[in-house]
């Protein structure tokens, strides 16, 4: 086992478990830990077997297989970049209607508190 | 909760251990809205269910004294005008929570209105309404802290799809390797649960697939959880909140988050 490979086991190793870490102390929820956890996992199995990646890398054409390795990497983070703004406008589109019931809900309130204008006079 | 901060502090932190004693919080607000120990309320999430969540609710209030609570779950069609006619309290989400968040609201509610008991049933019609008092009855004796409804057991007229079945093997063997419960139906949506679980579920419920979850929840919590043969039925009306498309995905999520749950602290 030569150093490179040692040292990309450790670290998507160390990776894999940090994110396994953060999900069980509800750092991270689950259903976003989905991707994360793939992704690290998938780089464990090219780092302990080389000539999957060799042969991966060969089958769709790419003559050097670490310049294989960084594509997976880039479209794997590009797909967690899509994820994560799918995600955002979804918190966004909730935090307004949230912001929006509360408003409502605030006038309600304060009207309900207030004797009524009938009686006032 | 407001009432463990107030008045004796470490009497009231022991109390939650123990099973059917709700906080002094709520003795207090049993004692105000006058509702009787063992008071179960049915709690129905609803999603877009503006054509059979009527019929659900009427046939609840017809049959039973209970109270009816729909968490109506950022539905913008006529579900929470159908369930208020019917003459159920209703409860409108601003924004979809999924079937989780709605029925931890519903939780939220019945702990904060001192109900000892919470039935859930779906709005859709699946779940046969008249097998509420077999569900409700170990609980209402004290003999169970949590009893679910089984498709499975006893005579059982339900068919489902070929994935739908291997996802329920699948995840029935998953309980049963992990918790000490002989499970039939682990993804049943029906269900009722006592006191000491509805405070810990409005703290500690699964946003979506909650049912799986639940079991090492309960597992966690060394509740008494028993089974009930229930009838169910396909859907009338509506689709599954699991479609063919997610159904992969629904898979590896529960697993994931069930295994994570088996290594989680609750405190």
């Amino acid at each position: 086992m030569n150093r490179v490979t040692l040292f990309s086991i450790c670290a998507s190793a160390g990776f894999l478990l940090y994110i396994l870490e953060m999900v069980r102390r509800r750092k991270l929820r689950e259903e976003y830990s989905i991707l994360w956890l793939f992704g690290s996992a998938m780089i464990l199995v090219l780092s302990l077997k080389k000539d999957w990646l060799d042969s991966l890398a060969h089958s769709v054409g790419i003559v050097y297989p670490p310049s294989f390795l960084f594509l997976v990497g880039i479209l794997f983070i590009l797909l967690i970049l899509i994820h994560f703004s799918i995600a955002i406008s979804k918190l966004h589109q909730m935090n307004k209607k949230m912001a929006q019931e509360l408003g409502l809900l605030k006038a309600r309130s304060e009207a309900g508190n207030r004797p009524k204008p009938e009686t006032e006079r | 909760m407001q009432g463990r901060e107030g008045g004796s502090p470490r009497i009231s932190c022991i109390l939650p251990q123990f099973a059917n004693v709700g906080s002094p919080f709520c003795t207090i607000i049993r004692r105000t809205m006058e509702i009787q120990p063992n008071t179960p309320i049915v709690l129905l999430p609803a999603y877009r269910e503006e054509r059979s969540i009527g019929g659900v609710v009427r046939s609840l209030r017809e049959r039973y004294p209970y109270d009816v609570l729909v968490v109506n779950d950022g539905s913008t069609d006529r579900t929470s005008q159908a369930a208020r006619e019917a003459g159920a309290t209703v409860l409108d989400l601003p924004c979809n929570l999924g079937i989780g968040g709605a029925v931890q609201t519903g939780f939220l509610y019945a702990r904060d209105r001192g109900y000892d008991v919470v039935v859930r049933i779906d709005g859709d019609g699946q779940h046969e309404v008249e097998d509420i008092p077999k569900i409700l009855e170990p609980i209402l004796s004290g003999r169970a802290d949590a009893v679910i409804g089984s498709r499975f057991l006893g005579e059982t007229e339900y068919r489902g799809s070929i994935p739908r079945i291997f996802g329920i093997r699948f995840f029935r063997l998953l309980v049963n390797l992990t918790t000490g419960y002989r499970v039939t139906d682990p993804t049943s949506g029906f269900f009722a649960i006592n006191r000491r679980l509805v405070e810990f579920y409005s703290d500690h419920y699964p946003s979506d697939y909650p049912e799986v979850d639940s079991y090492i929840l309960m597992h966690r919590l060394k509740a008494r959880t028993v089974e009930a043969p229930v009838r169910m039925y396909g859907r009338a009306e509506g689709k599954s909140s699991i479609t063919a498309f997610r159904a992969v995905y629904y898979m590896v999520k529960v697993t994931l988050s069930y295994l994570i749950n088996c290594i989680r602290r609750f405190g």
